[in-house]
């Protein structure tokens, strides 16, 4: 039985001898570099690209501008950008592509692009921070998440607390930066494109591209190895990708297009500019008695990204009158996307930084207003949860942690004055629909077939187990084919569903691949022995995870008799300089009840991974959009923070609560990926109230907002 | 990047007679300098590669200095023996710079010479916004823009860009000096005054670079010019340390640096020199402080209002008056530090 | 045992990489390119000693690549912010990017592919294995590469300072506790081995 074990990645070999393949790594003969070159003002009209002196630069072979390139088709999601570039002189974005420079060489392709010159009628852009253009969040998005909501008599619960809270929370535009910029190498054959590319979703790509370059989605084949990171930034289809495939057929040559880092910041999404304000009454027991939300993000002009953070509002805690509502606005910035923890990431960092302050003002512990205000059922619907075991984890996460004891415990050390934090963590259940051949062959062995993605959260291995056990195999005897859009349609690996869907597809058809076994040969064991003698090659189960009424997405477990959501309970612990205003981390305890955990090792490495990405959003990320010019101020790693090893500490301390979700897939698991990185945003918000009675309301805190009360 | 020819030189006096064509540029470590030529600051026809020169990372006593060569690795130079002995400020300093992987290839001579963070002069080409040192003449957008790590001291409306460097810091607290050999021969300058801030540059550049713009005139290193050694007095019986404040642990520039070295004598203190980083385009001794603190006992209560009043003078732009205040106490915690170091 | 469908197209257009490109370089460039513009360098990468003749501006980052296929080193950000592009230069761990290929004259490049030995892994592949201190493994054979310099500089005594000394390798889905325990897991398993190797 291997589901519940620590099993090693499966892939570990190749990624620690190197031999691991991303797409940037695919060399094809004739093949061309790809170096876009980008709007250089964040609005108004291109008036010219001169190409003169690129094309005379050695090695470079040919500079697509929008005159080279077809009428592109309309397209739809899953593209994320619908308003494709180099389509029309209007910018809409700094860094928006007008030209495409094709090289011999990575170099000459550089240097080609540096030399490019375009010229541009320049106008006043909109910057995010509220002075965008207001719009209404899209009615199909808000129909399933982030809609207006109503229950109950909001004004009137606020009027009638004993203490309320009314604050806004910022958090600024932070890129998601994964260490692998994403890279598309493309290459026809008459009418037909094979593309290596970075993604999380390869099947998104055929009709996207097929429809903005007027091909069959099925001429379009997509071949993902692994993926350095996604965590949201490769989902969706974003413009380079069908630049890629459109370039290299007017090239008439493969052509692969890496975006620089720099290129990252224009070129695919990030999570964008937020405003949350949240208003909270309890009476003087702590009951809740409203809460109201009202959120806005900004999104890019044209193409739309809206992030329902509200949510959360309507999830995390029980109270007789909710009240939410939220709105874009629109911004001369390219496209924000979601980001790992979207939605409840930046609603947590709101509602439980107001949480805290309610306790604040209450005088209450704030784990106990947390435990008062406890959701039996959900608060949205009323439905019960299909497995919730918070309570265990808050138990759990508080006695590990020693939050009780904690002010027994010096509030100094050395320079550092301490502070404790809690939070809530909770994550929605997003699933797709996926699906999954598993074959068992008659050299003993079997394999695994359909087109998921390595992205780092252990897919290859966790299907490799689900498959193992259903076939009554140890794990070593189990491959797995993965990555390419020939194989079984599989669902995409983001929105923490991979497991979930896909491995319960998984399952299923290696239980109906065995099921054919049995029925072969009833109760073997060794089945190459058996299928040799019966002279059968193969036996093949496939199966698909359906999700209700057949729909190709769910979330939270709609037009079910349950409410589907994952839950967590962090606690840390940090240090506080006064005289810098630094803050470090010293130590995270984290308790999470997300259904069964089929790989406790690699779900391990999840949770820490969350927290970390939590610290850096809480400490040290913003992408900032220079307020005059309208482009992200600095487009590289240098002036961009994302956490290094010395400002994490080893002890992060996370467990599971034991549970099994039978209503939410059929392995009894939820998604674990984005989950820890809820909550500890807030956490380490109130930690630092908690160590210099300074309350920081937008993110990150760096030292000047911690010196700037101090002083 | 652009393409450029390549040589390699073999000696100090090679080099210099390689790097006679005005768009040549030394490259030693490289690991500024390829990034400026891929962000097109600068653009050479000629690389002049000073690093396979034999003999330059020589770190040893001479005299009553400590001698360290100009091709001494920021590694070489955290971890050696006679450093944390005689300039342990120095050592500090290096070691916290950058990552273990640029430490291993930026040296002594050419990590004074890195360029400042400012993110819009570091913008890719071609750049958006005014920025003298990028495009002469056309402004300044870190004066009125995103200026939360810019300059408190020195600075004028052509710029406010402070100098990122560590090590800098330290050498200009332990007055060091700098060897130089250019065409004309050989010169020592100290590093005190080897950078210039704006205003210096203002007053000076007329003379020191008539064919730059005053924003672009950062240190009175002479076109062709190189750094061979640096000399550090040996002040027996001081003690010293380096505080770097930043909000991420390692691997990351500070907004304000300190360096401070001090003897004490019966506990209190005898002799103090005190430097700031990033908070000028130059390394800012305290000299004001230096003198009040004489006698003073090295704790932050003490220290802490002579360093404030040293910082008077401090002119913070919109969004960094927190400088002020983080450069004043990471000066008293380099002096606390040092104070509990070993002589 | 992963076995994707694409591998075998891999190898296969990986086996033609160095000559096809290399050589459309050279067919494309010469007239227009200035040879000034060229060098030379003999640089030995895992023990084997290449003759490199290119532009100087090629990065030894883009060589090593791109040019030799050696696709386990991998860049991040080419502005030396990241770490991903790490190698050992004579022993000493660097950039890549930050290097270019004609300063490695007559150096010895060591990048992942060189760690192990045949099947036998280095003791730090194989801690990096135990200790899943690789997610995406993008950064991995930086991280790898580091940890091995790290553990050999001496810089392993305490969990603290192999924090400190392995910040130059950004990892994004964050191993970082779990590749700070795989650092100390190896230096000790590095300096049994050599006991071992003494007795």
């Amino acid at each position: 039985m291997s589901i519940g074990k620590p099993i090693s990645r499966i892939e570990g070999r190749d990624k620690v001898t190197g031999r691991a393949r991303y797409s940037g790594d695919v060399m094809l003969p004739g093949m061309l570099y790809g170096v876009i070159v980008g709007a250089p003002v964040a609005a108004g009209r291109v008036e010219s690209v001169d190409s003169a002196a690129a094309l005379a630069h050695p090695g470079v072979v040919r500079v697509l501008t929008r005159a080279d390139m077809p009428k592109f088709g309309a397209i739809a999601p899953p593209a994320a950008v619908l308003n494709l570039p180099l389509q029309t002189d209007e910018i809409r974005h700094e860094g928006e592509p007008v030209a495409i420079v094709l090289g011999e060489t990575i170099e000459a392709a550089e240097q080609g692009a540096a030399l490019v010159r375009v010229t541009a009628q320049a106008a006043a852009p909109m910057i995010a921070g509220g002075r965008g253009k207001p719009d209404e969040p899209p009615a199909d998005w808000a129909s399933i998440m982030g809609g207006n909501f109503t229950k109950g008599d909001v004004a009137k619960g606020l009027s009638s607390a004993a203490q309320s809270v009314r604050q806004d929370y910022e958090q600024p535009a932070r890129h998601h930066n994964p260490m692998e910029p994403s890279s598309t190498t493309a290459e026809w054959q008459g009418d037909s494109v094979t593309m290596y590319d970075s993604v999380q979703c390869a099947y998104n790509v055929p009709p996207v591209v097929g429809a903005a370059l007027g091909i069959p989605p099925q001429n379009v084949r997509v071949i993902a190895p692994h993926t350095g990171g996604g965590f949201g930034c490769k989902g969706y289809v974003w413009p380079h990708q069908v630049l890629a495939a459109a370039a290299a057929r007017i090239a008439g040559r493969p052509v692969r297009l890496t975006l620089s880092r720099s290129l990252m910041y224009a070129n695919v999404g990030y999570q964008a500019w937020m405003r949350q304000r949240v208003e909270l009454g309890a009476g003087a027991d702590g009951q809740l008695t409203a809460i109201r939300y009202d959120g806005v993000n900004a999104t890019a002009l044209l193409d739309t990204h809206f992030e329902p953070s509200s949510e959360t509002a309507k999830c995390l805690y029980a109270s007789p009158a909710i009240a939410t509502k939220q709105m874009l606005e629109r911004v001369h910035a390219n496209l924000p996307t979601a980001m790992r923890a979207p939605v409840e990431g930046p609603g947590t960092w709101a509602i439980e930084t107001a949480m805290d302050e309610l306790a604040v003002a209450l005088k209450m512990d704030p784990f106990d207003l947390r435990l008062r205000n406890y959701a039996e059922v959900d608060p949205h619907t009323g439905k019960p949860w299909s497995s919730k075991k918070l309570r265990e984890a808050y138990e759990s996460a508080a006695r590990r942690f020693g939050w009780r004891e904690r002010h027994a415990r010096p509030k100094r050390d050395g320079d550092f004055v301490i502070g404790n934090g809690m939070a809530t963590a909770t994550m929605g259940c997003f699933r797709w629909a996926g699906g999954a051949r598993v074959r068992l062959k008659d050299d003993g062995t079997a394999v695994v077939e359909t087109g998921t993605h390595d992205i780092g959260t252990g897919t290859l291995t966790v299907f490799t187990q689900i498959a193992a056990d259903a076939l009554g195999l140890s794990v070593d005897r189990v491959a797995i084919q993965w990555g390419d859009t020939r194989l079984p349609q599989a669902s995409p690996v983001y929105g923490s569903s991979a497991t979930m869907t896909n491995g319960s597809a998984v399952l299923l058809a290696a239980r109906e691949a065995r099921a054919k076994l049995d029925k072969l040969v009833p109760g073997v064991k060794d089945h190459g022995a058996a299928m040799r003698k019966a002279g059968v090659s193969d036996i093949v189960g496939e199966a698909t995870f359906k999700l209700p009424k057949d729909l190709p997405f769910n979330a939270d477990g709609a037009d079910t008799p349950y409410a589907m959501r994952t839950w967590g309970a962090v606690f840390v612990e940090i240090g506080v300089d006064p005289d810098f205003g630094i803050l470090r981390l010293r130590r995270v305890v984290g308790s999470y009840s997300a259904g069964r955990i089929i790989n406790p090792k690699t779900a391990r490495s999840q949770l820490t991974g969350g927290i970390i990405w939590e610290w850096g959003k809480a400490t040290m990320e913003e992408s900032v959009q220079e307020p005059t010019h309208g482009r992200w101020l600095a487009k590289n790693l240098s002036n961009v923070a994302i956490p290094v090893n010395a400002d994490i500490p080893t002890s992060i301390d996370v467990d599971f609560v034991e549970e099994y979700d039978e209503h939410a897939s059929a392995l009894g698991a939820r998604g674990i990926g984005e989950l820890a990185a809820t909550g500890v945003a807030a956490a380490i918000g109130n930690a630092v109230y908690d160590a210099v009675g300074v309350r920081v309301r937008s993110l990150p805190i760096l030292p000047w907002k911690i010196l700037q009360r101090a002083m | 990047m652009n393409t450029f020819e390549y040589l390699r030189a073999a000696s100090m006096q090679e080099a210099i007679q390689q790097a006679a064509s005005p768009d040549a540029q030394y490259i030693a470590g490289g690991t500024e300098l390829l990034n400026w030529m891929r962000l097109h600051i600068v653009e050479p026809a000629r690389l002049v590669d000073i690093g396979f020169v034999p003999d330059q990372a020589q770190i040893a006593r001479s005299g009553t200095d400590l001698f360290i060569g100009s091709l001494a690795t920021l590694n070489d130079v955290g971890n050696h023996e006679l450093v944390a002995s005689h300039a342990r400020t120095l050592g500090q300093a290096c070691l916290k710079a950058a990552s273990p992987q640029i430490r291993n290839r930026a040296t002594l001579g050419g990590n004074v010479l890195q360029k400042t963070r400012c993110a819009y002069f570091r913008s890719e080409a071609p750049v958006p916004w005014p920025c003298n040192k990028r495009s002469p003449g056309s402004g300044c957008a870190a004066l009125k823009g995103v200026n939360e790590r810019h300059a408190i001291l020195g600075w004028t409306d052509a710029c406010v860009a402070v100098h990122p460097s560590d090590p800098l810091v330290a050498l200009a607290c332990l007055d060091g000096r700098a060897e130089v050999i250019g065409p004309k021969g050989r010169r020592n300058i100290e590093m005190t005054g080897f950078h210039l801030s704006q205003e210096e540059a203002r007053a000076e550049h007329a003379k020191l670079a008539p064919r730059l713009h005053e924003a672009q005139v950062e240190s009175r290193l002479a076109p062709q010019e190189v750094i061979v050694s640096y000399r550090i007095p040996i002040a027996e019986g001081e003690r010293s340390a380096y505080v770097k404040v930043r909000e991420r642990d390692s691997y990351e520039y500070a907004l304000v640096s300190a360096a401070a070295a001090l003897r004490l004598v019966d506990g209190k203190i005898d002799r103090v020199r005190i430097a700031l980083g990033s908070v000028a385009q130059r390394p800012w001794r305290l000299t004001a402080a230096e003198k009040a603190l004489q006698g003073a006992t090295p704790t932050k209560q003490s220290v802490l209002p002579a360093i404030l009043k040293a910082l008077e003078p401090a002119r913070p732009l919109e969004h960094n008056r927190y400088k002020v205040t983080l450069a004043a106490n990471a000066a008293a915690r380099a002096i606390v530090l040092a104070a509990g170091e070993r002589p | 045992m992963p076995n994707p469908l694409s591998r075998r197209e891999f190898i296969q257009a990986g086996s033609v990489v160095v000559g096809a490109l290399s050589a459309t370089a050279e067919a494309a460039a010469p007239e227009s390119a200035s040879a000034t513009t060229r060098t030379r360098a003999n640089i030995k990468v895992n023990g084997t000693v290449h003759a490199a003749d290119l532009e100087a501006r090629v990065t030894l980052l883009d060589y090593l690549h791109d040019r030799l296929g050696l696709t386990g080193t991998r860049k991040g950000c080419n502005e030396g912010a990241c770490g991903t592009c790490t190698v050992l230069i004579d022993g000493k761990r660097m950039n890549a990017c930050l290097t270019l290929a004609a300063q490695c004259n007559g150096r010895e490049v060591t990048t992942v592919e060189g760690l192990a030995q045949g099947d036998k892994l280095h003791p730090v592949q194989q801690a990096f294995i135990d200790h899943d201190a690789f997610q995406c493994g993008y950064c991995t054979s930086g991280q790898i590469v580091s940890a091995v310099a790290c553990i050999e500089e001496g810089h392993t005594g305490s969990e603290a300072e192999v924090r400190e000394w392995m910040s130059g390798n950004l990892c994004r889905c964050s191993c970082y506790p779990q590749i700070t325990a795989a650092v100390l897991d190896a230096a000790q398993r590095v300096k049994q081995s050599s006991k071992d190797g003494q007795a």
